[in-house]
């Protein structure tokens, strides 16, 4: 490697961001509007209503979801309801140019991103790995695997240092990565690889951490004896703590996070602090960990709730517009409901396609043993149906 | 006699070894109050307490390095992985710390640890649900890895796993955690299968067909299958594959003259080849027909909705048998 690529990398100086150690909150449980020095968003009320708006159909997306599981239809639903302002709001201050790093819930962000929907719901139902374009989209592919995310995000940050486009000052080319992952990925060794990794390198990521309270049945206290967000004073980098049913404050810190990335000042954590209203997946029970009450007590906090309550009082959201995202919620789910069972499987011998860039005489054989069984299979049935024998 | 599920059968004998042995632990994430996610640990917690079932951080290196800790400090944790594609993260502990420590230290080490791990797919499951990486850990030197098919196997042998000196990876058929069968909770030493020793299930005089863990019930399947068109097939369950019973199924192709092999795992570079090889090294003059392997294809484990096309299946198993017998 020559002098040249490495020094844009270097370039950018490390610049100490403050402390904080309360939450960032700007709209309330109860819908109260708050503002922040150091944080904060100036939206029109058609921001806050598009917001309004991603929120719903987030929580339309998952209730249908769960129902088609239920139905037969998906193999397995990841549920996010609860987390729509951290994943809305956290999936809106992404630019177009920047890359996310999803881990298997983070649909609300996806919607954000203009993912389809079907797309996300093809890889529950078992057809593919997830349909969308990872190029195209900027989002990578959902993984199952808890933190295997953070490094790829940190090594993508890398080349974006590499390519020259941090710090240039220009915002269309000014690029940043950002991984999602949970509280219990937080215990990963590989999530301690990624913060650290990120720090030495200066590099332009933001470590997105959505703080659901649970790891399936295991509570934050079995991950972590200090708040998530502390972890970054480790690997030397500000941890901000964010109120995670709060979609404008959410809006806000990562906002400013990926600015300070895209502008070489490095990595930063954010700690989303939210709550899994519902099961860690549709084959979870998690009545036999948790308790009703906590549930009740984080259903008080609603982000959808809040954002509306605010809204109709400052007078910014009409019945018509009500009854408008109704009817769009109500065709969306439609479309759901109609479009899983029409997906198609894919075709068997698809699964050899994509295994090696370039042939591989095993695969390229075992394929051909593949078909010859499955032609062979059709052309006994097709003998059986016309009265022959094998 | 009872009778009980693979899941529930795991469960008894982790109870019973639990019971005999207050050095026995057990390490994982979501194995207290959920019960685990097959709910294989269900309720030991309740009656052994949160010291000895851990429910761990979501950490596969930190579950597999601590045990090691704690199996040189006396203790002998069993651990359960998730699910088996969630083993590699623990890779680096397993096959450099866990497999080496004896020889490293010249046998001044014992690293006494069970790792136990849902291993195999056809559960209709997401990516990393349904690997079978017993071959990776197979040709670690230093690790025993043993399969279970059988609600009675799977009582004794995890029993026998956590007795064992050395570490073993246990890998628990995940799609067949629900198959009932009898379990003789009552034997005495010397009554129990030796925990590396492969046995015939089903005696047969045409063919022989070998499997282990979730494949063994597919085999039998095909053997009754067979058996319809009159063939007569052997059925022999490996139950270990390393150490690899060889001389057991060396024993029934010199009767049969044939042999098919049955594995979720790829054949390519898979735990049959070994087998193979090593039968037609000692086997050569009673093989009428080379040795045919069924596996899994070389191949990420494809999406839930192809994975019937991945897995062995009845006709393919049959197939081969078929060309065995036309050979
Ligand atoms: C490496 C790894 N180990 C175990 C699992 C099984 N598992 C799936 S989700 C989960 C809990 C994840 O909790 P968290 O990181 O807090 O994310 P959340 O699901 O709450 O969004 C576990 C243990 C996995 N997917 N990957």
């Amino acid at each position: 490697m020559t002098d040249t690529a490495v020094g844009p990398v270097r370039a950018h100086a490390q610049q100490p961001a403050p402390r904080r150690q309360e939450m960032v909150q700007l709209l309330d449980e109860h819908g109260v509007r708050h503002h922040d020095p150091e944080h904060d968003v100036d939206l029109s009320p058609a921001e806050l209503r598009g917001l309004y708006r991603e929120m719903v159909l987030m929580r339309r997306l998952d209730s249908e979801a769960e129902a088609l599981q239920r139905k037969g239809q998906l193999g397995l639903w990841a549920g996010s309801r609860g987390q729509e302002a951290s994943q809305v709001g956290a999936g809106r201050a992404v630019r177009r140019q920047d890359q996310l790093f999803p881990s298997y819930r983070d649909h609300g962000a996806l919607l954000a991103r203009g993912v389809d929907p079907l797309h996300v719901l093809s890889l529950f139902r078992g057809v593919d790995h997830g349909g969308w374009d990872p190029v195209e989209v900027g989002v990578h592919p959902y993984t199952l695997v808890i933190a295997a995310q953070m490094l790829p995000a940190v090594g993508y940050a890398m080349g974006v240092q590499r390519d020259g486009a941090v710090g240039t000052g220009d915002p269309d080319r000014d690029t940043a990565a950002i991984a999602f992952f949970g509280d219990g990925a937080t215990s990963q060794g590989e999530a301690a690889e990624a913060l650290n990794w990120a720090s030495v390198f200066n590099a332009p990521v933001v470590f997105f951490c959505q703080n659901n309270q649970w790891a399936i049945s295991e509570p934050v206290s079995r991950q972590s004896p200090v708040p998530l967000h502390r972890r970054a004073e480790g690997a030397g980098m500000p941890g901000v703590l964010v109120d995670g049913n709060d979609v404008l404050a959410v809006l806000s810190v990562v906002r400013s996070a990926l600015d300070r990335a895209r502008g070489g000042g490095g990595p930063t954590f954010v700690e989303s602090f939210t709550f899994r209203m519902g099961a860690h997946t549709t084959s979870d029970d998690p009545t036999r960990y948790r308790l009703a009450a906590e549930v009740d007590a984080w259903r008080e906090k609603d982000p959808i709730d809040r954002l509306r309550t605010y809204l109709t009082a400052e007078g910014e959201l009409d019945e018509e517009f009500e009854t408008a995202l109704a009817a769009e919620s109500e065709a969306f789910a439609v479309r759901l409901r109609e479009g899983v069972p029409a997906l198609q499987d894919p075709a068997p011998a698809s699964m050899f396609d994509h295994a090696y860039a370039e042939p591989h005489p095993q695969v390229l054989a075992e394929r051909d043993e593949f078909l010859a069984a499955w032609e062979q299979q059709d052309a006994d049935a097709h003998a059986a149906a016309h009265g022959g024998t094998r | 006699m009872e009778t009980m599920a693979i899941g529930r059968a795991i469960n008894a004998g982790l109870r019973a070894a639990m019971d005999r042995d207050p050095r026995v632990l057990l390490m994982g994430e979501d194995i207290g109050a959920l019960g685990g996610v097959f709910r294989v640990t269900d309720g030991l917690q309740k009656d052994f307490g949160e010291d000895r079932v851990i429910d761990t951080p979501l950490a596969e290196a930190g579950i597999v390095g601590t045990a090691i800790g704690m199996a040189l400090r006396g203790y002998r944790p069993v651990c359960e992985m998730q699910f088996n594609g969630f083993v590699f993260p623990a890779f680096n502990q397993i096959t450099t710390q866990l497999a080496k420590l004896r020889a490293r230290s010249r046998g001044r080490l014992s690293v006494p640890v069970v790792l136990r791990i849902p291993s195999g797919g056809g559960i209709g499951s997401v990516e990393h649900h349904s690997e079978s990486p017993e071959v990776l850990f197979a040709h670690t030197a230093g690790l025993r890895v043993v399969a279970p098919s059988t609600p009675h196997d799977a009582y004794w042998m995890v029993q026998q796993s956590i007795a064992s000196a050395d570490p073993v990876l246990f890998l628990e058929p995940e799609r067949r955690y629900w198959q009932k069968g009898e379990v003789d909770t009552d034997l005495g030493p010397g009554q129990v299968t030796p925990l590396h020793r492969a046995r015939v299930l089903r005696p047969g005089t045409d063919a022989t067909l070998v499997a282990y863990g979730p494949t063994t019930q597919l085999a039998l399947d095909a053997a009754a299958a067979a058996a319809q068109d009159g063939t007569e097939l052997e059925v022999v369950d490996l139950r270990s594959i390393s150490p690899l019973d060889v001389d057991t199924v060396a024993e029934s192709v010199r009767r049969t003259g044939r042999l098919v092999t049955v594995s979720e795992a790829p054949t390519f570079h898979g735990p049959m080849a070994e087998l193979a090889a090593r039968i037609q090294e000692s086997c050569f003059y009673s093989l009428e027909a080379p040795v045919k392997r069924v596996g899994g294809w070389h191949l990420p484990y494809p999406v839930a909705r192809v994975e019937e096309h991945y897995l062995p299946s009845v006709d393919r198993v049959l197939d081969a048998v078929e060309q065995s017998l036309a050979a």
